[in-house]
């Protein structure tokens, strides 16, 4: 063994003490993976169920019960019965229900006129996105009753075109299956940024950085000193999360678990490197906390596509999302476990994610110079 | 004591703004995250990539695809030509959804029988994939109406929707009030969580004890940087969500600031009681992230609670965010009430005072 790689091994063991003895960093490390992964697992669905709907029947009769029979109470909606409309809308506006649905007193009478009678729909657009799903949901059971008294009358009333949906990948739409691959990112965002963020800093603050500049280390070998105990630590936890994402979710891994752990090596230095730039450029452990919470939590959950698809921005955020590496993985590792060994997709992003790294480690070895201020 | 209080208050903030950097923190990012995850955050689509297959030579498949390609949400990519294709560009991401259309498709429609097109989405995101799926539904419905329509057969009775407080439905109305609450809780969390965590590990937080001030004092003139600068950030976030982003404001003001004050209260108290339960920084910014990241996730931000399991929901009842999220929907797009608003309002206060209350007791109690 040479003097340089024994002096590596020094700094290892010192930052490996200083894990050990502030336990923070293994809880990092290893708590945060179990207890964000329970917390969106169990915790977090966007499968819409039970969404409660106001139905008002101004004066019941054989055509009202027709039409209210086809909103059969399903997994994802349930009909509550209210007398009137305004108690209906009361209830609306204190959040008991998400719509009202009003049929007239003249709905039977009008039903039998040309122009038809209206059912009257009035959805909280608050949740826009919840209204949508109701006035989809309503508009499917309209056209089961046209079909369903269409039939009774000896007609038959077909839809002209109907759509054969078949979701690839994840037929049953489970939305665990994509939530715990996209959290496991968001997770490794933080593991990387947050196990990092610190170090260097602390260096400065505590003046112990001098003291590191006094020896034969070389710039290049602290923050290699630095990176590899934090990745030995990272790559426990992402193990972890994989191991809770598999037995304990059951998402399918349709990809190779080596690609699998190859790509996530590759995000994770891209995370630590974030981290140490961070560090790097503060210099002091309260910028530094301030920087990192900024910078990783917030972007990696929201601009990653993670929950919003990244299409569906306007084009200058499409361009931010570019230097936001979950993005990457994000795609990587949804991927992976749902499509396979899909090179075509798996490639250009892990490239995105090796030029990150780069970039993130290059400029930390830039900015890291021995040099007071 | 008053004395005392402002200068311990006076000293905090120039700790926070001395530093050039820590005030670029604090005002900066804030602004820059709201006006791209204004614009990020949102669930109508746009531009969604699609490929059509048809093997249908007549002129009906025509005018339906023409529906889809006429839509703004949808941006139409090279035809398919054979089968083999289809699962190649879904593998790839070359599109999000391949609508096929059989060589009957015609035949089918001219003779009353159903015509079944078939659509095919990339579920990696099952979330968006069911977005497209309800956006290619209503297309269709729309096409479906018209035809009818157009071969004499109106329906007997037909849907007229009405969408309340958010007339178009857009979904950035939903999601802005919420990023004010985004925004306004991390930088709270950003000038407390590491003040009393910082002075302990440098070791001034003992000089501070053994001051004449009394630890109620201490823990106030703490509190109120990040109360007083938690006020002008969720103002400055406010004006913008307002006048650029033009999401109405319906309620009143004063129902806004009782909720935006209290929602501070909380947040203060909360990163105060993180703070002062951590001896070095490291562990407080651990702390912060242990409470901000379910703050949000748990907050009904982007998943309704109600889909939670009934444990978990009852989880959220200690989460601030859940009030604040409450009130800053209602009374933006609502109009709510101050009255109705008391129930979110109460626990706020309530989560406020007790965190604050342990703060302080943690200044003098906590041993390391």
């Amino acid at each position: 063994m040479n003097n340089a790689q024994m002096r590596l091994l020094g700094l290892i063991r010192k930052e490996f003490l200083q894990i050990v003895r502030d336990p923070s960093s293994i809880a990092i490390a290893f708590l945060m993976p179990v207890v964000l992964l329970l917390l969106f697992g169990y915790g977090v669905s966007l499968d819409s169920e039970h969404v409660p709907l106001g139905l008002v029947v101004e004066q019941p009769d054989a055509d009202t019960a027709s039409f209210t029979a086809s909103f059969g109470n399903s997994r994802y909606f349930s009909s509550v019965p209210f007398r009137n409309t305004p108690e209906a809308v009361d209830a609306m506006m204190a959040g008991r229900i998400n719509a009202v649905i009003v049929l007239r007193q003249d709905f039977a009478r009008r039903l039998r006129q040309t122009d038809g009678a209206p059912i009257q729909l009035v959805v909280n657009g608050v949740d826009a996105n919840t209204a949508r799903i109701v006035e989809g949901y309503v508009t499917g059971a309209w056209g089961k009753w046209l079909e369903h008294t269409a039939l009774q009358q000896g007609q038959t009333l077909n839809t002209p075109v109907e759509i054969v949906n078949r979701v690839w990948y994840n037929e049953e739409l489970e939305s665990r299956n994509f939530l715990v691959p996209g959290l496991i990112a968001v997770i490794m965002t933080l593991i990387g940024a947050l196990l990092t963020a610190m170090v260097m800093a602390r260096e400065w603050e505590r003046g112990t950085m001098e003291a590191l500049m006094v020896t034969p280390l070389a710039m290049r070998e602290v923050i290699l000193g630095k990176l590899i105990p934090y990745f030995i630590l990272g790559m426990g936890g992402l193990a972890l999360s994989v191991a809770m994402a598999l037995w304990l979710f059951h998402v399918p891994l349709r990809g190779s678990v080596w690609l699998l752990f190859a790509t996530s090596a590759l995000f994770l230095l891209t995370a630590l490197g974030m981290g140490l730039l961070i560090s790097t450029v503060a210099r002091s452990q309260f910028i530094a906390g301030q920087l990192a919470i900024i910078t990783t939590f917030l972007p990696a959950f929201l601009l990653s596509g993670f929950i919003f698809d990244i299409n569906s921005m306007p084009p200058f955020v499409q361009a931010i999302t570019h230097v936001i590496a979950a993005r990457y993985y994000v795609a990587i590792l949804q991927t992976i476990f749902l499509v396979g060994n899909e090179w075509s997709v798996i490639l250009p992003n892990a490239l995105a994610l090796v030029l990150l790294a780069t970039l993130f480690l290059g400029l930390t070895r830039l900015k890291a110079r021995k040099r007071l201020e | 004591m008053l004395r005392r209080i402002f200068a311990l208050m006076l000293k905090e903030f120039l700790a926070l703004l001395k530093d050039k950097r820590s005030r670029f923190v604090l005002i900066i990012p804030p602004l820059v995250q709201l006006m791209v995850f204004g614009y990020a955050a949102t669930f109508d689509l746009k531009h969604v990539t699609y490929a059509v297959f048809n093997e249908d030579k007549g002129s009906i498949s025509r005018d339906m695809i023409a529906a889809f390609h006429g839509s703004p949400s949808f941006q139409e990519m090279p035809q398919i030509e054979r089968n083999e294709q289809i699962a190649v560009m879904l593998d790839r991401k070359t599109v999000q959804m391949i609508i096929h259309v059989g060589p009957r498709f015609t035949a089918d429609m001219l003779s009353g029988r159903p015509a079944p097109i078939q659509i095919m989405v990339d579920g990696r995101n099952s979330n968006t994939a069911l977005l497209i799926v309800n956006y290619a539904q209503d297309i269709v419905n729309r096409f479906n109406n018209d035809w009818v329509a157009g071969n004499g057969g109106a329906p007997p009775a037909h849907i007229v929707t009405r969408a309340w407080f958010n007339p178009n439905l857009e979904s950035r109305w939903f999601f802005l009030p919420g990023i004010v609450g985004l925004l306004t809780l991390l930088v709270t969390i950003l000038v407390t969580a590491l003040s009393v965590a910082r002075e302990r590990e440098q070791g001034t937080f003992d000089q501070l004890l053994v001051t004449p001030l009394h630890p109620a004092e201490i823990l106030i003139g703490k509190a109120l940087p990040g109360f007083l600068i938690g006020i002008g950030e969720a103002s400055l976030i406010v004006m913008v969500t307002v006048f650029w982003f033009k999401v109405p404001l319906l309620g009143s003001l004063l129902t806004l600031y009782t909720g935006v004050l209290l929602f501070l209260l909380s947040a203060v108290g909360i990163g105060l009681m993180i703070s002062s339960l951590a001896v070095t920084q490291q562990q407080g910014m651990l702390g912060a992230f242990f409470f901000m990241v379910p703050a949000i996730i748990l907050s009904g931000f982007a998943t309704p609670i109600r889909n939670m399991p009934a444990l978990v929901q009852d989880l959220t009842l200690l989460n601030p965010m859940r009030y604040f999220l409450v009130v800053l929907r209602g009374v933006f797009l609502e109009g709510t009430p101050f009255h109705l608003l008391i129930p979110q309002f109460w626990p706020l206060a309530v989560i406020g005072v007790v965190t604050l209350a342990i703060a302080g007791w943690l200044f003098r109690h906590r041993l390391y």
